[in-house]
């Protein structure tokens, strides 16, 4: 008897009319958890009910507490007929089943029916006694956080990141049983709500018991997604990752890990380890994947591609011997794991090392009826669904489904190898289903982490550390993971613009976001490519055969857009790239997001040179000389607009002698000979490796206009698909976060490839450009997390929702500090150089016991290296100097403001700007509950993490057109569900969601039978913030305690 | 390629304030498009007009959302739908309610019943304003009297209270209500010069004044109707005009305090008997409901018509009449004296706003 669930229902408000001749309603409530129910009285004559109910109490398991949703109806009491219910609600008790989080749910609840949406609202106090929190039967996992956030939530310290959780569970859809031909729709609504409610909540307890398993204590960058695979069923699958979390104790203890004031930023500087362009090759590996454990036998894996940065291996230099240690340990860390991936997307500073590229990996897979006529009995009749009938019923099934992932996760791995890096960060899954074909993806970011992380046993030497720890600033991550000699693709390396010591790739792609102590310079924007290819029609296997054949040439084509949308741009790196590759009957599109920047540390991007075939032809020529004037200029005209102007930059950095070793540079094999002498590392003019498009045929020449048919954002708008806009740091508190659906029918039946592409692409401009439209009060403003997704519904539809936050910033201020930029990156090559030499000493001492390397090496290794060199660019690979660089940085920043970008492109307001940004919004009228896609609240800080949201609908109408069309439909319904998401976080006691996604929004219509449906399923954080105006007092109050955090050696927390 | 669905949701609700009156004036999408083209927004933001269409159209879908709400404001404040920002919440609410001058000019006074709907066609042709509009317009003052007809309290109370109008607005609707509920007439052709600032005015000085609730707070209704004790006590001021004597030492009154003080003497003088009649008859009729409907027509054919004729000053009209009023205190054989304030007080103050031209 581990727990009791004491339920109250206090009042109802606004209820619908039920009794026409009264224009009143007789109301009571049914509560209802597991098998047992409760009812209030009925409340005769009124809309505005007062029940004031006794306490409820369920006498129930842990176990049962994780699965099952509570669950409450509203119903209108009938004499004569049977009682009509209102709506109901269903509210996940999670959240109270671990101490830190809420201790009650208190408030008002929309009351939702499936067939006619919210219906008045009611009162419930919910509240958990646990009597025994020893999990002695281990089926609970109560006590694990979850956390949607893809990086360790503000108030936590990380002192172990454990590694990749997943688990899936399948079920039959009760959309498909049988026993749906002779029931309501809203019966049949009810059922798949509760049983998805269900399977989330099994989903959530078996991978909380892995991550106990793993001796951690909670879930980060927590993905929870659904498979409508129809007929053959319902799979509820999640990935994370599992990490052991210490809550920040002092609540000014986490000010430096948000937007504290700017102090404070400055002594914890974030250094992650810059990520390496990547580059996509097309002449990547071709995997095929054998053997699927399908019934019917059919799989195939599709070629993926790997977009790298081309390898640069220094392995065999100086940096040899620290780099294999390195990666000898991480690899010993890392291969008890069977995957060594991780969720999240940004990092505690010094655990990333390096960036080798993103990997992804598709499989094309039929799905299997997994209809068992046996089984129909159980799920028919009254009982409530027991997902432990089902699995022993069809234990093999969701076997297959892990096979399936396994495969691809192995497939992952295997690219991450072959780039060199142990591990995969960035990582997320996906599938798109169409009938019974789907195809599942997977895709992330290789990565070499830093192995003190991943370790048990070492909590001392751990994070604490962390920001003792320094890497050359802002471009280690940039460094090849890979071996330069044995580099898989052909790629341009060259030395890091920023160190002068390390290769670097021209180009990096990754899946994660900007790391805050990545140098950029400009400003960073959306870049997106999109596609469509026709196929035919077909059935099972053929329709297969011909998905999976056209895939790898979607994925060189994408990936040929992002590059000359990249260059035409003048930027060199992608961040938080997110391919979507969606099947419909007749056609495939492929919807490509990511930011574009940059990199400081990465040579400059050559222009695109378009080169004719037919070069005879004199108006030819003159056409083909008039496009690349345009491009020219559009470059150019980017440039500007983004702020990009590095060559001055570079150069003057590079006026400071670098002394390259000879033998070092002859190694280099890239065609570009800038190796040999200092002057020719002058890369930035990069003509040398300018892109060719070639025009041979009419499809290239429209690649080329579409190219410079994409609109740039009005002025006063950026946008990107990050966290944070590379080079706007100054957000102010305003934000507004919004859903848009858009679907278009495409006209004629003969489409062709291009006039398909031409939709798309319009449908995407088209929506950017409503979204620039509609918040232009809000100028100037940046729309940060812009996802995008693309489903097509039916033949001729294709759907695109996007999910954004807008967010304001100031100005006057960007300016200011984009002026100041160029000089503070030359200020940092400068400064490095005098603080980092006096530090190795002092860290020596608390560093040594935990660290793999005996320190006298690094001493060795600091002295032989030329003097005069910037120390912090010198081992990229050892952890350990970069330890003492960052330590030396720690503490020169509390003087110099330097390193750009790490507190600039921190998302979070900087102290002086938080004062004029926070209007006294304190008193903001009660209620009022932020949404936002981001993992922080500008202008705020986080107090508290209350649980996870995790929260699916259906709504259904027969009567569309009395509902304002299709659009009047879904849109009163994706309000109503930011409304359930804001009640329920509103209950918990929190004032805003973070990470919040819309991770599914399936939409189907019938018009003709004045029908639709749609199905929404929403994710994120609920939290409680804290305006920093109001925590000012508190802050400056206790301004050492507050950075003691982030001071080297303080292990205050714990 | 056509769009289907088309739908922008902001976990803040945005209101464009341009688009709201264009959907309050009753404007169709695409007349709002076309007129939102002409205010050269395209030009500022460089937007095209397919951006405007979905977003007037999404503007427009919301504010129909809004509507069933608006219906009863305090819903909006506690629904949990939309996420507005209390300040936008009362900008929706009062334009909402507010109305036009023209279109109100062409109701006050009337029954908000059916029969009257009909006739909004043709008010909509005769103001120019759509007949959309016009139904909001009409829908929310019948909405309101309907919810403060009967109830107790103070008219402005219960309307600001069931509205949550401002108070501006809050009165003006209490001025609606008042007129609608006695009928007044107010669309004879020789009240067209009046506007509805004056007939609120008077409203509120009647209510003030006149109804059960100048006299009793705890009754229903009591902003509502006229006192009717009162009304059939006015009968005995006749006796001012009926009593020769008394009308005689009344005007002798007037004329002793106001001599060389009027630049309009001897018409007053000339007329004193008259006016003097006039607006006691006025008070006198007061007992009939049919009566007190026309008490703005009898007022201004009394009383404005021939000051006007006579090309009175209104500081003169005001002396007048304030001697007017003060001068019964001073008649002895006269009883009534409170009776006289309660209803001349009133009486003077509407007079006054209502004479202009």
């Amino acid at each position: 008897m581990p727990g009791k669930l004491k339920v109250k229902i206090v009042a109802g408000r606004h209820l619908p009319v039920m009794d026409r001749a009264s224009d009143l309603t007789d109301a009571f409530v049914e509560v209802k958890f597991g098998n047992t129910t409760f009812k209030t009285d009925v409340y005769l004559k009124s809309l505005n009910p007062q029940w004031n109910s006794e306490w409820f109490k369920f006498e129930v398991d842990d176990e049962d507490l994780q699965d099952e949703p509570l669950q409450i109806t509203v119903l209108d009491h009938d004499t004569y007929s049977a009682n009509d219910a209102i709506g109901k609600v269903y509210i996940d008790i999670d959240p109270l089943l671990y101490s830190e989080a809420a201790t009650v749910i208190s408030g008002w609840f929309p009351i939702y029916d499936t067939i006619h949406g919210i219906r008045g609202e009611i009162n419930v106090v919910v509240k958990v006694d646990l009597f025994n929190d020893l999990n002695r039967f281990r089926q609970s996992s109560c006590g694990v956080k979850f956390f949607c956030t893809t990086s360790i939530p503000k108030c936590y310290r990380a002192v172990i990141i454990h590694g990749f959780v997943e688990e899936l569970v399948v079920n039959e859809d009760p959309e498909y049983q049988w026993i749906d031909r002779i029931r309501t729709p809203r019966a049949s609504n009810e059922a798949r709500q509760r049983l998805i409610s269900l399977m989330s909540g099994e989903l959530q307890r078996k991978i909380g018991l892995k991550v106990l398993e793993m001796r951690g204590n909670a879930v980060v960058g927590y993905l929870q997604c659904f498979d409508l695979e129809g007929e053959s069923g319902l799979v509820v699958r999640a990935i994370g990752t599992a990490c052991t979390l210490d809550k920040l104790s002092s609540p000014a203890a986490f000010l430096p890990a948000c937007n504290s004031p700017s102090k404070e930023m400055k002594e914890s500087p974030l250094v992650h380890p810059p990520s390496h362009g990547c580059r996509s090759t097309h002449n990547s590996p071709i995997h095929t994947a054998t053997g699927s454990r399908l019934t019917q036998n059919f799989s195939v894996s599709v070629p993926t591609l790997i977009y790298t940065g081309m390898g640069s291996g220094s392995a065999g230099k100086e940096g040899g011997p620290f780099k294999a240690l390195l990666r000898q340990q991480t690899q010993s860390a890392l291969e008890q794991r069977e995957f060594p991936f991780f969720t999240l997307t940004a990092f505690p500073p010094g655990f990333l090392v390096h960036v080798g590229g993103v990997v992804s990996a598709r499989s094309v897979k039929l799905l299997d009826r997994i209809h068992n006529p046996a089984f129909v009995g159980i799920m028919g009749n009254t009982r409530s669904y027991k997902l432990l009938d089902w699995n022993s019923f069809n234990s093999d099934e969701p076997e297959t489904r892990d096979a399936w992932w396994a495969e691809i996760r192995q497939e992952i791995k295997s690219h991450a190898k072959a780039l060199g890096c142990h591990a995969v960060v960035g990582y997320s899954e996906s599938t798109s289903i169409c009938e019974e074909v789907c195809i599942l993806s997977a895709s992330g970011t290789a990565a070499v982490l830093n192995p003190r992380f991943l370790q048990d046993g070492t909590v001392e030497g751990c994070l604490e550390q962390r920001l003792e720890e320094n890497l050359p600033v802002g471009c280690g991550f940039c460094h090849i993971p890979y071996d330069e000699l044995n580099m898989p693709f052909p790629a341009h390396l060259t030395y890091c613009c920023n160190c002068r010591k390390q290769k670097v790739p021209d180009v990096l792609f990754t899946t994660i976001d900007l790391p805050t102590d990545a140098a950029v310079i400009g400003k960073g924007c959306l870049i997106q490519a999109r596609l469509c290819r026709l196929k035919k029609k077909a059935q099972a296997e053929a329709n297969a055969t011909a998905i999976s054949n056209l895939l790898p040439f979607m994925e060189y084509e994408v990936h040929t857009q992002l590059m000359n949308k990249l260059k035409l741009k003048g930027m060199n790196a992608l961040f938080g790239l997110r391919i979507q590759i969606t099947v419909g009957e007749n056609m495939l599109m492929g919807l490509a997001s990511a930011t574009g920047v940059y990199l400081a540390a990465l040579p400059t991007p050559g222009g695109i040179q378009i080169a004719g075939k037919t070069p005879n032809d004199g108006s030819y020529e003159q056409h083909i000389s008039h496009m690349q004037k345009k491009i020219n200029d559009t470059i150019a005209k980017n440039k500007e607009l983004y702020e990009i102007n590095p060559p001055e930059v570079s150069e003057e950095i590079i006026g400071s002698p670098i002394p390259e070793p000879r033998q070092r540079s002859r190694l280099l094999r890239s065609q570009s000979e800038s190796s040999d002498e200092v002057t020719e590392l002058d890369l930035s003019h990069g003509k040398k490796d300018a892109f060719v498009l070639e025009i041979d045929d009419t499809d290239a020449m429209e690649d080329v206009h579409s190219l410079l048919t994409d609109v740039p954002p009005p002025s006063g708008f950026y946008s990107c698909n990050t966290e944070i806009m590379p080079g706007i740091n100054n957000w102010t508190s305003e934000i507004q976060m919004f859903t848009s659906v858009r679907v278009i029918r495409l006209s004629s039946l003969n489409l062709t490839n291009q006039a398909l592409n031409k939709n798309f692409n319009d449908l995407c401009e088209n929506l950017l450009k409503s979204l620039y439209f509609k918040l232009r009060s809000m100028i100037p403003c940046c729309l940060c997390h812009v996802n995008f997704t693309v489903s097509l519904p039916e033949d001729e539809l294709i759907q695109v929702t996007v999910t954004a936050v807008a967010i304001t910033f100031d100005k006057n201020q960007a300016l200011q500090t984009t002026k100041t930029h160029v000089e503070k990156s030359l200020q940092r090559a400068s400064t490095d150089n005098e603080e980092l030499l006096q530090f190795p000493l002092e860290l020596c001492s608390d560093s040594l016991p935990s660290h793999p390397f005996p320190p006298a090496k690094e001493h060795l290794e600091s002295a032989s290296s030329n003097s005069g060199i910037p120390a912090a660019q010198r081992d990229r690979c050892s952890s350990w100097i970069e330890l003492i660089k960052l330590k030396a940085q720690t503490i020169r920043r509390g003087s110099i403001k330097t390193t750009v970008t790490v507190e600039k492109a921190s998302p979070m307001g900087e102290g002086n700007f938080r004062n004029r940004s926070a209007p006294p919004c304190a008193s903001s009228t009660v209620g009022v509950v932020k949404m936002t896609p981001l993992s922080f609240i500008p202008g705020a800080k986080i107090t508290k993490y209350l649980g996870i949201i995790n929260m699916f609908f259906i709504r259904e109408t027969t009567s569309l057109r009395e509902e304002g069309g299709v659009s009047g439909f879904l849109h009163a319904f994706i309000a109503e569900v930011f409304a359930m998401v804001r009640a329920h976080v509103a209950a918990l006691g929190g004032n805003a969601v973070v990470s919040y996604i819309m991770k599914q929004c399936v939409f189907m219509e019938n018009p003709n039978k004045n029908q639709a449906q749609c199905l929404i399923n929403v994710s994120g954080d609920a939290v409680v913030f804290v305006r920093e105006s109001e925590l000012e007092v508190v802050s400056t109050q206790q301004p050492t305690a507050n950075c003691q955090p982030s001071c080297p050696g303080g292990e205050v927390t714990t | 390629m056509t769009s289907e669905l088309d739908i922008f949701v902001g976990n803040t609700t945005l209101i464009d304030e341009d688009v709201y009156r264009l959907w309050l004036d009753g404007y169709s999408v695409s007349d709002a498009v076309s007129l939102r083209v002409r205010s050269g927004i395209l030009e500022q933001t460089g937007a095209t007009a397919a951006v405007l269409q979905s977003d007037t159209m999404d503007h427009y879908r919301t504010f129909h959302m809004l509507e069933r709400l608006l219906h009863a404001p305090p819903k909006l404040l506690h629904q949990l739908i939309f996420q507005i920002p209390p300040s936008r919440q009362a900008l929706l609410i009062e334009r909402y309610y507010a109305f036009d001058e023209a279109f109100v000019r062409e109701v006050l006074g009337k029954k908000l019943s059916k029969g009257t709907k009909k006739d909004l066609d043709d008010i909509s042709t005769k103001t120019g304003i759509t007949l959309k509009s016009c139904r909001r317009q009409f829908d929310n003052f019948k909405r309101v009297f309907k919810v403060v007809e009967e109830m107790r309290g103070s008219l402005v109370d219960n309307i600001q209270q069931h509205f949550l109008l401002s108070d501006r607005l809050a009165r003006d609707y209490a001025a609606i209500v008042f007129f609608a509920s006695n009928r007044f007439e107010t669309g004879k052709k020789k009240l067209q010069y009046l506007s509805f600032g004056d007939f609120a005015f008077c409203a509120e000085l009647m209510i003030q004044n006149w109804t059960l609730g100048a006299v009793d707070s705890q009754v229903d209704d009591m902003d509502v109707d006229l006192d009717k004790e009162f009304l059939q006590d006015l009968k005995e001021l006749k006796m001012l005009v009926a009593d020769k004597d008394l009308l005689d030492l009344h005007k002798s009154l007037v004329c002793t305090a106001l001599r060389g003080k009027l630049g309009v003497f001897s018409e007053m003088e000339a007329n004193f008997k008259n006016l003097s009649r006039g607006l006691v008859n006025v008070a006198a009729k007061l007992t009939h409901n049919k009566d007190v409907r026309d008490l703005f027509v009898d007022l201004v054919e009394k009383f404005v018509e021939p000051c006007r004729s006579d090309h009175w000053p209104l500081n003169d009209v005001r002396l007048f009449l304030n001697q007017y009023s003060a001068s019964v205190h001073s008649l002895d054989g006269f009883r009534h004296q409170a009776l006289w304030d309660r209803y001349m007080g009133t009486l003077r103050g509407c007079l006054l706003r209502l004479y202009h031209d």
